[in-house]
């Protein structure tokens, strides 16, 4: 097969997890929380500028939901968030307690 | 009343066979497989194993009575049959926790796989398990880092993480071997290696190699905009290289360095663990003459004790095999010592070779490395195999992709994280494996010609050493 891509191979800017994925749908990204919370896991929110998204640490969106199982609330935090920040990344992270990191993290929307 | 002393030769499982002996939680557990000389009675043969690991010698001895040997000895306390072999057997020996130096994986392997490996009586011994006391695990430096730490340093969360060994091992220069890095990097993977083999040989010196390296890292990093790294092979002729090397991989900005803990040997590795701590640097650790000492099923040392002993001596890589690729690997087996690596609690469980309970208390687990003839069309077993906390090491799979080497990381990063999104989904990932990576291969062209490339391989061929099973 013959290389498909145009020109010269091209570097992706991407951010980490599922960076290499096409957009994920609104039920692909359910799917994700609803395996965050069924493991157990704290789902927290956060955002940065792209400028800045290289830094370990971005701002958090209010405080992790910690109990949090019921999976339009987190949509709803998600939602909220994006509408305050929409020229920012937003990630999801899981909490895991057990092994004092995070389970899962993974960015659901990216700067507009 | 004291003892008098009768010289001359006694059976040794006068004093070593101890059938009533309840082992102490501060013991040192071990299982060995024997194979003694035909007409040799099974508790000889164990007691025999217990007294020549530890205080016994073939002679009864004057300054025996300077000393308690009953607080000394190792003690053989059980005999099991080996499943489906009527010609060797299991013996379990208990060793007094003082017999070893504190954080001495050397001293422990010393007492118990040294000289009784030659012992005439025995026509094979192997090393199946041991079981640390939790006390001498206290007293070990264990992974400078941990799965925990360098997930945080790395910013690699919910995946394993993705690597290739560079190649041609052999030949490349330095500014080549570093473009050869860079593409790697830059392409979607999150690590790249140098092969064992590479140290400091004439056509590529090390200090060449680490700064281009370096450069190949700080430029993918900035570009992608993910964080990335290289095992920087630090094995060398003598401690002193090893360190000088260590420190500039450091000062370059590198964040892991290798070493072969085998071939370098316990000493070397422990130290290089403990400047790694010190220095805020990750260890990657490689095998290579492992199947020497653990292929063979009557003989040697199985490669879970290795593995253990490597978790104490320090490393936060080990390799463990692919089970699907090249390499030697029954699958419930590389499970088993997988878990040693990994968790902080490891119940006895025959079905996966793991003859002891073993509490790791508080020490750092170990990422699993799977690596060696694997290719996209295995991600979705490895994912099952290894889970999270591994890295999966495609050399041949990444630089062999028809557009070359950052083509084949982005087939292989879309092939894991297709992988990875659906396991979570909750699919069954390793049945519906051919499913998930066409539907991932149709918005990459990239996975869609390395899965045309690599269809036809496969290396099934029967595992030598099988778990004792009837």
């Amino acid at each position: 097969m013959a290389q498909q891509t145009t020109g010269d191979y091209q570097t992706l800017n991407t951010l980490e997890t599922f960076g290499f994925l096409p957009k994920l749908t609104q039920d692909e990204i359910y799917a994700q929380i609803n395996y965050i919370i069924a493991q157990g896991w704290t789902p927290a929110i956060e955002h940065e500028h792209p400028s800045r998204a290289f830094d370990h640490y971005w701002t958090m969106w209010k405080l992790p939901f910690f109990g949090e199982t019921n999976l339009n609330n987190v949509v709803e935090e998600l939602d909220a968030c994006r509408r305050s920040y929409p020229d920012h990344h937003i990630r999801l992270t899981g909490y895991d307690n057990y092994t004092q990191g995070q389970g899962s993290c993974f960015v659901v929307y990216e700067a507009r | 009343m004291a003892k008098q002393y009768e010289a001359g030769v006694k059976e040794y499982r006068e004093k070593y066979w101890t059938p009533d002996y309840v082992p102490l939680d501060t013991d040192l557990l071990a299982c060995f497989k024997c194979t003694g000389q035909p007409g040799v009675p099974r508790e000889e043969v164990a007691a025999a194993v217990a007294a020549e690991s530890s205080t016994g010698t073939w002679s009864t001895v004057w300054s025996e009575l300077l000393t308690d040997l009953e607080y000394y000895k190792g003690r053989a306390y059980r005999i099991e049959d080996v499943p489906g072999d009527s010609e060797s057997f299991y013996a379990f020996i208990a060793y007094p926790i003082d017999l070893f130096e504190e954080g001495s994986i050397v001293n422990v392997l010393t007492s118990l796989v040294g000289n009784v490996f030659g012992f005439k009586a025995l026509k094979h011994l192997r090393l199946e398990d041991i079981r640390f006391p939790i006390a001498y695990i206290k007293t070990c430096g264990g992974p400078p880092a941990g799965i925990q730490v360098e997930r945080d340093r790395l910013n690699k969360y919910g995946r394993p993480m993705l690597g290739a060994t560079i190649k041609p091992k052999l030949g490349l220069s330095a500014k080549n071997y570093g473009r050869a890095v860079y593409e790697c990097l830059r392409g979607g993977l999150d690590l790249t290696k140098d092969d064992e083999n590479v140290n400091s040989q004439p056509f590529m010196r090390w200090r060449d190699r680490f700064e281009f390296v370096a450069m190949a890292i700080d430029k993918a990093e900035r570009e992608t905009g993910e964080r990335k790294g290289h095992y920087l092979n630090v094995t060398a002729a003598t401690p002193e290289d090893m360190y000088e090397r260590a420190e500039f991989a450091k000062e370059v900005g590198c964040p892991i360095i290798m070493h072969d803990f085998l071939t370098g040997g316990f000493t070397a590795n422990t130290g290089l663990a403990n400047w790694c701590r010190k220095n805020g640097m990750l260890l990657h650790i490689h095998r290579a003459m492992h199947a020497v000492i653990d292929r063979h099923p009557k003989h040697g040392i199985h490669f879970r004790v290795l593995a253990k002993c490597l978790r104490l001596s320090g490393g936060d890589h080990l390799h463990t095999g692919t089970v699907v690729g090249k390499l030697e690997g029954d699958r419930n087996s590389t499970l088993g010592f997988v878990d040693q690596l990994r968790e902080s609690f490891v119940p006895e469980d025959r079905a996966r070779g793991v003859f002891f309970d073993q509490d790791w208390g508080s020490l750092p687990g170990v990422f699993a490395v799977a690596s060696g003839g694997i290719h996209v069309w295995h991600m979705p077993a490895l994912v099952t195999i290894f889970g999270d906390d591994s890295v999966l090491q495609f050399g041949g799979g990444t630089q062999g992709h028809p557009w070359g080497n950052a083509a084949g990381a982005a087939a292989n990063r879309v092939a894991l994280e297709a992988s990875v999104k659906a396991r979570n989904e909750g699919r069954q990932i390793e049945k519906e494996g051919k499913d998930i990576l066409m539907e991932a291969a149709r918005h990459s062209p990239e996975l869609a010609i390395a899965m045309e490339t690599w269809k036809e391989i496969k290396f099934e061929f029967e595992t030598v050493d099988k778990l004792d099973v009837g």
